[in-house]
């Protein structure tokens, strides 16, 4: 099961060496996003798009808000 | 959206997921970093003061007015123990004569905006109002700081000032 996390923990992770993923389309992510996130849209997020993704680190993934 | 994707990226075999619920409007609202094209330049947070005076209810109008005009500020934020803001003294207040509790001399509940409010949004509104500053919360009612408008115009009077 993925595991919610605060902000505070979404910090601790990324200096750990977690990999910031944002899943909102590509224009909303030009407008704004967390440091060093990439993005991959929900839409095409499969196994080609995760290609980018290292296995071995942990993935945080975000979008705008729990709506 | 976010749950969606860290099952699927589960499903997809990645063991390490985790699920930032609460998004960039959570990170926005407590003024961390932004990239992109309107990143962290653009909002209100990366041009509030951070050293405005603040004193909790209880305080004495005296001693507060004292501290606000050491620090050369004339106006001071009212706080509870948490650093909740429950009120604002402004310059009509802290040149009161008399010796009251802040509690009484405070106008409670001033209107906030976030850290990652947009700065142009900010002076529009500073203009329209006629308010001197802004006080900058975070999404959990604690005080980041204080935009003034002459910090604000002045930001953005250099910034047209760019060739």
């Amino acid at each position: 099961m993925p595991v919610p996390v605060d902000r505070d923990e979404v910090q601790r992770l990324v200096e750990e060496g977690a990999q910031l993923v944002e899943v909102l389309p590509e224009a909303e992510y030009e407008d704004e996003h967390l440091p060093g996130a990439v993005n991959i849209p929900l839409k095409t997020l499969d196994a080609t798009s995760a290609g980018r993704l290292e296995r071995g680190r942990p993935v945080v993934v975000y979008c705008y808000d729990s709506q | 959206m976010s749950p969606r994707a860290a099952s699927r990226l589960e499903g997809l075999g990645f063991e390490q997921v985790y699920d930032y619920v609460a998004g960039k409007a959570d990170w926005g609202s407590f003024g961390l970093p932004i990239e992109g094209r309107r990143d962290s330049r653009t909002r209100v947070g990366a041009y509030a003061r951070t050293d405005v005076p603040v004193c909790g209810p209880d305080d004495r109008l005296a001693n507060v007015r004292e501290l606000a005009r050491a620090a050369g500020w004339d106006t001071c934020f009212v706080t509870d123990a948490r650093g909740v803001v429950l009120g604002r003294l402004g310059r009509a207040a802290l040149a009161r004569d008399d010796d009251v509790s802040v509690e009484e001399a405070m106008t409670p509940g001033p209107s906030t905006v976030r850290p990652c409010f947009e700065l142009e949004k900010a002076i529009e509104r500073m203009h329209t109002q006629n308010l001197s500053n802004l006080p900058v919360t975070r999404s959990d009612g604690t005080l980041f700081g204080v935009l003034r408008r002459e910090d604000a115009e002045a930001r953005t009077a250099s910034q047209a000032a760019r060739p």
